[in-house]
């Protein structure tokens, strides 16, 4: 029951606190002193009746007696420690935690940070949690946070929602930190990563109903975990799309995705993640994916994203329209030899092109290429 | 408010840009240090003479040793900076934007300790 709690209220309460004391460490302290209380008492005194809004006026509690002792040595008021009220905000009325993913992800920390630190305040994973997600030490997971919430504190970076102007780039940089904890997931085969992203995901669907690329990316994680179920075989290898048994995709993702990209385009402000998900909305509409369709959804995509991965997948929706030689000519001279997705397209091209040595060649590249273990047996048993 | 120190980073090697370019660029620097004095941002700055004119002392015992040029020849040096006093990172990267803009050089940001 607290361990739910913890992880579903820690990043409230961080944020709350943060809010209050103006310091991400001292937020810490008191949430997790507040934690703590509640192991000792709720066992014998019982939960509750709010055990959220517990956990915080205990820790606001714990924060103030820590300070009233602080101003006891220093002789300062206590005043003197709590946050100014950070008066001067213009817009709506944010919930805490929003105002903390935007410090968490600023574009000042690097990527690592960002992930460690969205994870750990936000998600409330524990330090070596997050050292198994990042594929770092703990020792060195550790100091990547402490150094990141030093820079916080010592570079003044702000605790708030963008304004207006800067809130595009700036929620982009969000989702990029959501979608990187998903994509890690989802390629290493890690259901917790995948579920931790998509939690984080609805929490912002949930804080920013409004963006269309907030509901777009949690479309587009929801879709593709919902055919998490169908894409190894029972021997653990790799199954591609067209083979999938579809009965094993899970209908309620699936529904719930369906839904929030429908809610997208009545909005018609499309974007990289709300087209993303269309794309797997048509793959899991029906008995069989419309390729046409997801053609011309990366076409959309190729106007606003150009890069040489969506060229890429283009290239395979455009083979299954007008056959394999049209996609090997899209993916010829694509800078991608070290991505061990392009060296497996090709040699399903090639393969389909009646052509097996340079079909083998380019699976064994793929499979040198490939961080995950059914994913290289697949590659390996197509050469 | 916290302060910053707003660092320009010079390229050591390669031929200065053409003399026309360089006076675009003064003069795009001269507009900058306005706009953070008028702002009320500015606290101090300035250009740097290039590091050959540079002195180095270390300390050596109870000695100091005093040598003829720069404490490590780099690639880069510090060619001159900004000191601002602004709310918080969000408004010094602001400014730390429009000083590239009008140098057209890199710009390190960096908080100061008080």
């Amino acid at each position: 029951m607290i361990e739910e709690l913890y992880r579903a209220e820690y990043g409230r309460a961080v944020a709350v606190l943060t809010r209050l004391l103006g310091d991400l460490d001292a937020a810490e302290e008191a949430v997790q002193d507040a934690f703590a209380a509640a192991v000792q008492r709720w066992p014998a005194a019982g939960v509750p009746p709010s055990p959220s809004g517990w956990i915080i006026t205990t820790a606001r509690n714990a924060a103030i007696d820590r300070l009233r002792r602080e101003a006891k040595r220093t002789g300062k008021h206590v005043e003197a420690f709590l946050s100014q009220s950070p008066g001067g905000e213009e817009g709506p009325v944010h919930d805490e935690r929003l105002r903390l993913i935007f410090t968490c992800c600023h574009p000042a920390l690097s990527m690592t940070a960002r992930v460690a630190l969205t994870l750990r305040l936000l998600g409330g994973l524990t330090t070596p949690e997050i050292a198994r997600v990042l594929l770092m030490s703990e020792p060195a997971t550790a100091q990547r946070i402490v150094r990141a919430k030093q820079k916080i504190k010592a570079a003044h970076i702000p605790y708030r929602v963008p304004r207006e102007a800067d809130l595009p780039d700036r929620l982009g940089g969000v989702l990029a930190v959501v979608y990187l904890i998903f994509t890690e997931g989802h390629g290493a085969d890690r259901a917790d990563l995948c579920a931790e992203a998509i939690r984080l995901g609805r929490l912002l669907a949930e804080l920013m109903p409004d963006e269309p690329e907030v509901l777009g990316l949690l479309a587009l994680m929801l879709l593709t975990e919902a055919r998490r179920p169908a894409r190894f075989a029972r021997d653990g290898s790799l199954v591609l799309l067209a083979d999938q048994d579809r009965t094993l995709w899970d209908r309620s993702l699936i529904a719930e995705g369906h839904g929030l990209v429908r809610r997208c385009l009545r909005r018609d402000r499309p974007g990289p993640y709300q087209i993303q998900a269309a794309i797997n909305a048509v793959h899991t509409d029906g008995p069989s994916s419309d390729w046409r369709q997801v053609v011309q959804l990366y076409d959309q995509l190729m106007a606003l994203a150009p890069t040489p991965v969506v060229a890429l997948h283009r290239a395979v929706a455009v083979a299954e329209v007008e056959g394999p030689s049209a996609g090997l000519a899209l993916i010829e001279g694509l800078p991608l030899q070290q991505y061990h997705v392009f060296h497996a397209v090709r040699g399903d091209f090639l393969r389909r092109l009646g052509r097996p040595t340079e079909a083998a060649a380019a699976y064994a590249h793929a499979a040198a290429l490939s961080p995950n273990e059914a994913e290289r047996r697949f590659l390996t048993s197509r050469q | 408010m916290p302060h910053y120190l707003l660092s320009v980073v010079e390229p050591s090697f390669g031929d200065p840009p053409p003399p026309a370019d360089l006076e675009k660029i003064m003069a795009q620097v001269d507009r900058f240090d306005r706009e953070m004095r008028e702002a009320g941002v500015w606290v101090f700055s300035g250009g740097l003479h290039p590091p050959a004119t540079a002195s180095t002392l270390r300390p050596k015992g109870e000695d100091v040793l005093v040598s003829d040029g720069p404490f490590i020849e780099g690639k880069e040096h510090l060619g001159g900076f900004s000191i601002i006093d602004v709310p918080d990172l969000d408004a010094a990267l602001e400014w730390g934007r429009k000083a590239v803009a009008a140098t057209t050089l890199p710009v390190e940001v960096r908080p100061f300790r008080w």
